[in-house]
């Protein structure tokens, strides 16, 4: 931008020097190594990953390809542990991004006063998200034991019934859902907070002199002021939770997402294609379902976002 | 002024270009192999899963003593789905494979069919045919249809029952080995008495661990479970699995099970709690008793001749990728880990049981302590010699799974047994497919 507007200046001394070559492309080598590497490593596996979903590929035998065509699309859509990976993704989503972001706005509105160990707190906050999903998962996993775990032991000393936190459908899917909330709460109260601090206060003390409660400035001044804020993490939640792998995954240590595939989700579906039956090609047509499924998912994000915005004006 | 500053960026973009360059080159050439054969000094490296019990068992030292210029690298996955997992994807990528790698015995119909050319070709190394003194059908299984030896066979998995006497006591049966293998010599006679035990043991303490244990054990004793011998698919029709399969959602049905999924760490733990009183028992699980029990659980349980008193489950084998560094020595340790006397002296330590008739000879008469001195030479001897020679299919690992995981179903879910039996062919449908 500086470079080209100072080009552009009609200048006074020799006139017209045309700008060496060097100097017009420097940066375009500043950015290079950028677009190298996402080419390398971003764009062509996308692509090549598009030409593989439209063969028959094996692991154990990769270097063979069978054109297909469509042929793994068109099963997928057919497979009925498809749809029901996407309906878990779904719930497992709702599950977990919905409280994860309720309590992150209460968390940060606490934070947002003044408090005794403010410091602390938001150092303490972002701890779950220093951890790695593999550290919390096992802990989870053993928090959630169906005969020896803590969370049972609880549940039957306090008189109720010890639940099957892994092959009960809903039981699981809530186990899974907890360490994503446990993992991602500070990290959107943090996100939040920031957004918090750059509402002026005047509004909120006008809004006091006009008599509006806490609750009421919460839902006026607050929320309102937050919008962007909040659509931002909207699209990053679902995006994550559209590509929730790990948690799963360690949550009982397979691909298969539970016994009766209850938590399986589509990230899960694409790794046990790939991994666990070495189909390769179906497993490339997973990742590109996926991917367009984000993309959807975040149009649809942006367009709401859009109207609202428009309607309030 | 302009100049200087023309100048530095343009050193500057010769820099970055040559830094994402180097960085570029560096990616390319990592991962080649290392001089380490320098000085007649050779490193191999072992991949195995589950306990194979070499190092254990002190046969590593041995060997290293024997050739002082071998060391011995060993890696090991407790999980063989993970290991199995891993190792196809090293074989894919053509690296990171070690000299020696383990297979499991469901896993090798696949790798003779489909991947033969993976692996190294034991005849060809000058070792004659290592699988010469084992039973017949240990070395049949990794021969490919031309002839090659793709690897040597360990141990083979011989079927008993062990149970807790403490808790058999406990709840007023016998613990006499001979008595309790005449009650059940049936798979109907063992659920019998589960029941007799159900009606007095303390609540929380199952007749078994797992209805997917039961299974696994009942349809090892038949000769054809999952495919049959044109290699076509059986699973859905064979009388094998369909007996096995009443039997053990019946005793899911009895209320017998302790609802645990094999190889987890609830599992694990169980072992020592005393969760449950049986455990269908091929010759390694000895030692994974020993291991999760620990010495707390010596003397506590016993071995006696089970249902069918035959059956096989599981045994391994030991091959040279293609890629292996050191393929000649390797195959020199794997000769020597799999003759006789090494596979003798891997069974009074580790109870994995000899596939090698020698062996089998040499241990007739062992007995183990801390199963209160049962004989359990002459126990799995007389599974082995009763033992058919299965029909391995190529997926069998798959198909096992999907009908254990079925099981797993019936039993924590509720699921009733007709809907679980149609979620295992789905399963199963899933994973092979069009």
């Amino acid at each position: 931008m500086a470079l080209s507007s100072t080009a552009r200046l009609p200048a006074a001394e020799p006139a017209k020097r045309p700008a060496r070559p060097g100097r017009r492309l420097a940066p375009y080598g500043f950015l290079a190594p950028f677009f190298v590497l996402f080419a390398a490593f971003g764009l062509f596996p996308l692509l090549y990953t598009a030409w593989v979903s439209l063969h028959r590929v094996e692991l154990q035998t990769s270097d063979r390809m069978d054109w297909l065509g469509l042929q793994n699309y068109t099963r997928l859509l057919d497979d009925p542990f498809f749809w029901n990976a996407l309906r878990n993704t779904f719930t497992i989503g709702v599950l977990s991004t919905v409280p994860q972001l309720l309590m992150a706005l209460g968390l940060a509105h606490l934070l947002n006063h003044r408090l005794r160990g403010r410091a602390f707190y938001r150092v303490a906050m972002l701890m779950p998200y220093a951890t790695s999903v593999a550290a919390a998962t096992l802990v989870f996993a053993q928090l959630f034991g169906r005969d020896y775990g803590l969370i049972n032991w609880v549940l039957s000393s306090t008189g109720l019934h010890p639940v099957d936190w892994q092959a009960g459908t809903w039981a699981s899917q809530l186990g899974v859902s907890t360490i994503v909330t446990w993992r991602w709460t500070g990290y959107n109260a943090l996100i939040y907070l920031a957004g918090m601090q750059s509402i002026p206060g005047e509004l909120y003390e006008s809004a006091a002199v006009d008599g509006a409660s806490r609750w009421q400035q919460f839902r006026h001044v607050t929320v309102p002021g937050l919008r962007p804020t909040i659509v931002f993490t909207v699209i990053v939640s679902t995006i994550g939770a559209t590509q929730l792998f790990g948690e799963p995954l360690l949550y009982e240590g397979n691909s298969g997402g539970g016994i009766s595939h209850q938590y399986q989700t589509l990230g899960l579906y694409l790794y046990e294609q790939g991994w666990t039956f070495f189909h390769l090609g179906r497993a490339a047509a997973v990742a590109w379902v996926m991917f367009l499924l984000i993309v959807l998912l975040a149009l649809l994000n942006a367009a709401i976002a859009a109207r609202r915005n428009r309607t309030d004006r | 002024m302009a100049t200087p500053r023309v100048r530095r960026s343009t050193a500057a973009l010769g820099s970055t270009v040559l830094a994402t360059a180097l960085l570029l080159s560096a990616c390319s050439s990592g991962g080649t192999g290392s001089a380490d054969s320098a000085g007649g000094k050779v490193t191999l490296t072992v991949d195995l899963f589950g306990t194979f019990g070499f190092k254990e068992a002190g046969l590593y030292d041995e060997y290293a003593k024997l050739h002082p210029n071998i060391t011995i690298k060993q890696t090991d996955t407790q999980d063989e789905g993970q290991y199995w997992q891993a190792l196809q994807t090293k074989l894919a990528g053509g690296g990171g494979l070690a000299d020696i790698q383990g297979l499991e015995v469901g896993r090798v119909a696949g790798v003779v069919q489909k991947q033969a050319d993976k692996f190294t070709d034991l005849k060809t190394l000058g070792l004659g045919d290592v699988n010469d003194g084992l039973v017949e059908w240990k070395g049949a299984a990794i021969r490919t249809a031309d002839g090659k030896v793709l690897g040597a066979g360990t141990d083979i998995g011989p079927e008993a029952i062990c149970y807790r006497t403490d808790l058999f006591k406990a709840a007023g049966l016998p613990t006499d080995r001979t008595e309790l293998a005449a009650k059940w010599s049936s798979w109907q006679g063992y659920l019998d008495l589960g029941k007799q035990y159900a009606a007095k043991a303390e609540a929380g303490n199952a007749w078994t661990d797992s209805a997917a244990g039961m299974f696994t054990a009942e349809v090892g004793q038949q000769k054809v479970r999952y495919a049959d011998e044109s290699g076509k698919p059986v699973y859905d029709s064979s009388p094998a699995v369909k007996t096995a399969w009443a039997d053990a959602t019946a005793l899911v049905a009895d209320g017998l099970s302790a609802k645990l999924a094999q190889w987890t760490p609830e599992w694990n733990k169980a072992f020592s709690t005393g969760r449950f009183a049986t455990l269908s028992c091929p010759a390694w699980m000895i030692g994974y008793i020993k291991g999760q029990a620990g010495d707390a659980g010596a003397g506590k349980w016993d071995i006696a001749p089970g249902p069918g008193r035959t059956g096989n489950w599981g045994g391994s084998y030991l091959t040279v990728p293609r890629t292996a560094k050191h393929p000649k020595e390797a195959a020199e340790l794997i000769k020597w880990l799999t003759a006789k006397e090494q596979q003798a002296t891997l069974f009074t330590k580790q109870g994995s049981f000899p596939s090698s008739t020698g062996a089998q000879d040499a241990i007739k008469d062992a007995t183990d302590a801390y199963f209160n001195n049962a004989p359990i030479g002459r126990i799995f001897s007389e599974s082995a010699k009763a033992m058919p020679a299965q029909v391995l299919g190529t997926d069998d690992g798959v198909i096992g799974k999907a009908f254990t995981d079925a099981l797993g179903e019936v039993e924590r879910t509720g699921t009733a047994p007709d809907t679980a039996w149609k979620h295992a062919l789905d399963n199963v449908k899933k994973a092979n497919g069009n």
